[in-house]
Order: structure tokens, then C-alpha cells, then sequence
């Protein structure tokens, strides 16, 4: 299963990039005019996010810089492991909605500290790998049509975070053993 | 909703750090932050071009709408307010395969292309966000990824007996919040329409 994957994973991008062009051309279409004229707004699309990610990656990164996310933490791990939820790995569980880079970081560091194959190694791998940075992607993909009102989408990705928080716990609780 | 959620970190964040004493690791921050925000930007300029063309090419080969209709039973349920075979519905399932497949550099670009494709058929304020958009970003936030690599690679490097054993646990909670993600955007659509 892991090989296969894998394998579609490496041949995806190369089979698209085959069959594209090839089929267009079948059709009749001037690719390499078409392509051009397709990729004409990538610029535009681009440079248009610029204004939402600023706006959003700097009251995250004070959020961060100024302690106010370790105070956050620290009240909430006692609370947090009355249930079984190891405070080792809350900051991770906080930081993960709002930044991939520093996220992966905390990861990475958890991993370095605990070993991969321990309890907490196992859990933080799994909540990495499990859940994405809603802020970002929101911010993004909002941002490169110009939408600045988000009506439910954060409550509705954040409570699909949390869900996916609480998933990772309990399956690594169930299938590596309790802590 | 995004209003107080971004004032509050802004708020907080400075009076924290001036209780803490050092308020003027703010200033640094809202520049690193600004900085990371600008070259994630930039560093897209060249994906999305080259995915715009590719995708260009596969809208004129029909490759698009084909997929489309391919998945439309599904597609129909999810996104009711958006016409069969629109173009929408092929760059959203090619956004949602290339984050199955893990495929993080493409998979940004089909989704933008998705947004811009939803933001068409947007009759109400450009501004604000329509009950597609949201269903689509409830399902990329919370979208399966069948093999985390990124984690994989350093679960490697820390010396793991069998790095990849998180994948099945990784599959099990991302499946578990794309259900709820799912169903929290229905219910909040629900009560969204019922407060108006």
C-alpha cells in the first residue's frame, strides 16, 4: 500500500505534464500559445494575497514573539492532562492551526527530545501529519479573490482541527500504548 | 469572526509582551512577520504561473470538464450551488487529489484556481465568502493526506525503527476531522441563513 502510493505520488506531476499538452494538441489547440495565455494571471493571483498573508502572519508572529501563546500553554496543560492529553505536546496542538513553519518546528524538536518511537514522538507525528494550517490556507486562498469576510469558515476549521486533535490522541493512546 | 480573532492576537500579543517587559520584541515580530508573508508570496508567483498554463491546457483539452463530470455524483451532494461540469468542480478535485497524493506544490495553485472559479459564480458581495468557498476550504483544511512525508522524513532522521507507522494512525484522525469539518459546515450554513 505505502509502495504504491508512494509511487503515485512521485509519477503524478511527470503523467500530467505528459498528457496534457498531448491531449490539447489532439484537440486542435495551440498549446504553447494557450499555456501563455493560462498563465498570464499567475502574477496578478499571486502579488493579490500579499496584503491578507501580511495582515494575518504579523498579529501571529506578535502573538507568538511576545509569550502570550506560552502563557496559553502553560494554563491550559494542567487542565489538559487531567483528561490524558500530554502537555508536552500542547504547544504544538496551538501553534499548529497558525503556522506550518513553527509547527513543524515544535514537531521536530518533540521528536528530538522524546525519540520518534516513544509515546509523545508517535502522537506529535501523528497530529503533524493529520491536520493542516487552517490560518494560512484560509488566508491564502481568500485572499487571491480579494474575500476579507470569512463568514463561519474558522469556527467550521477549527472544529475540525480540534476533532483531528482529539482523533490523534485517542488512536495513539489505542495503538501505541498508554503513556 | 476573523475580525476578533485577529485584533485579539494583535491586542493580547502587545500587552503581554509590555507586562513581560520586553515590548519591543513586537516591532521585530510584525516585520519578521510581514517578511515571511511577502516572500510566501513571492516564492508562489512561480508555481501558480506554471499551474495556471498546465491547467489552461487541460480546460482546453477538456481535460477538465471530463473530470468533473466524473465525480459529479459526489460533487453535487457537496456543492450544490455550483453548476454540473462548471469548470469550479474539476480545479477543486485536482486541488483535493494533489493533497491526497501529497503534492503540496500543486495542489495550492489547482485550489486558488478553484477559488477564482468560485468567486465567478459569486452573485452576492465579492467580499464575502459564499457557502461553496466555505465547503471547499472546510474540506482542503481537513483534506486526507495518505502520506505525510514531510513528518515521515523526520521521523527518519531522529533514527525511527519504522518511520511510517504513523501513517495509518494519520489517516485515521485526518479522516475523522474532515467528518466533522463536513458537518460543521452544513450546520453552521443552517444557522447562518437562520440568524439573516
Amino acid at each position: 500500500m505505502f509502495g504504491i502510493v508512494s509511487d503515485l505520488s512521485r509519477w503524478a506531476v511527470p503523467i500530467v505534464l505528459l498528457l496534457v499538452p498531448l491531449l490539447a494538441m489532439l484537440r486542435g489547440v495551440n498549446v504553447y500559445e494557450k499555456f501563455v495565455e493560462g498563465a498570464e494571471a499567475g502574477f496578478g493571483t499571486a502579488i493579490k494575497t500579499i496584503p491578507f498573508l501580511v495582515a494575518m502572519l504579523v498579529a501571529i508572529s506578535i502573538f507568538r514573539a511576545s509569550g502570550a501563546l506560552d502563557m496559553m500553554t502553560s494554563v491550559l496543560a494542567p487542565v489538559l492532562s487531567l483528561v490524558g492529553f500530554p502537555a508536552e505536546v500542547l504547544p504544538h496542538a496551538i501553534m499548529r492551526p497558525l503556522s506550518g513553519g513553527a509547527s513543524l518546528g515544535i514537531a521536530t524538536d518533540i521528536i528530538k527530545t522524546y525519540g520518534p518511537d516513544s509515546f509523545i514522538g508517535r502522537l506529535v507525528s501523528t497530529m503533524q501529519g493529520s491536520s493542516d494550517t487552517t490560518f494560512y490556507v484560509l488566508t491564502l486562498y481568500f485572499g487571491s479573490v480579494g474575500i476579507s469576510r470569512y463568514r463561519y469558515s474558522i469556527i467550521s476549521g477549527l472544529c475540525a482541527d480540534f476533532t483531528t486533535l482529539i482523533a490523534s490522541v485517542y488512536v495513539a493512546h489505542k495503538l501505541f500504548g498508554p503513556a | 469572526m476573523v475580525n476578533y480573532i485577529w485584533m485579539a492576537m494583535m491586542v493580547i500579543g502587545v500587552l503581554v509582551a509590555a507586562i513581560n517587559g520586553h515590548v519591543e520584541v513586537v516591532t521585530k515580530a510584525a516585520l519578521e512577520g510581514a517578511q515571511v508573508a511577502v516572500k510566501t508570496s513571492l516564492d508562489l508567483i512561480a508555481i501558480i504561473t506554471f499551474w495556471l498554463g498546465i491547467m489552461k491546457l487541460a480546460e482546453a483539452a477538456g481535460l477538465v470538464q471530463a473530470l468533473a463530470r466524473l465525480v459529479q455524483p459526489i460533487t453535487r451532494f457537496l456543492f450544490p450551488s455550483v453548476p454540473k461540469e462548471h469548470p469550479a468542480m474539476g480545479a477543486i478535485v485536482m486541488n483535493l487529489s494533489a493533497n491526497i497524493l501529497g503534492l503540496g506544490n500543486a495542489s495550492t495553485p489547482m485550489g486558488l484556481i478553484a477559488m477564482q472559479e468560485l468567486q465567478k459564480l459569486n452573485r452576492g458581495n465579492p467580499k464575502e465568502a459564499t457557502d461553496a468557498m466555505c465547503t471547499f476550504l472546510a474540506l482542503n483544511t481537513s483534506c486526507i493526506t495518505l502520506i505525510p512525508t514531510t513528518i515521515i522524513g523526520i521521523r527518519l532522521i531522529y533514527g525511527s525503527a519504522d518511520p511510517t507507522e504513523i501513517v495509518g494512525t494519520t489517516i485515521f484522525a485526518t479522516a475523522m476531522g474532515m467528518t466533522a469539518a463536513i458537518c460543521m459546515d452544513r450546520l453552521l450554513r443552517y444557522l447562518y441563513y437562520r440568524r439573516r
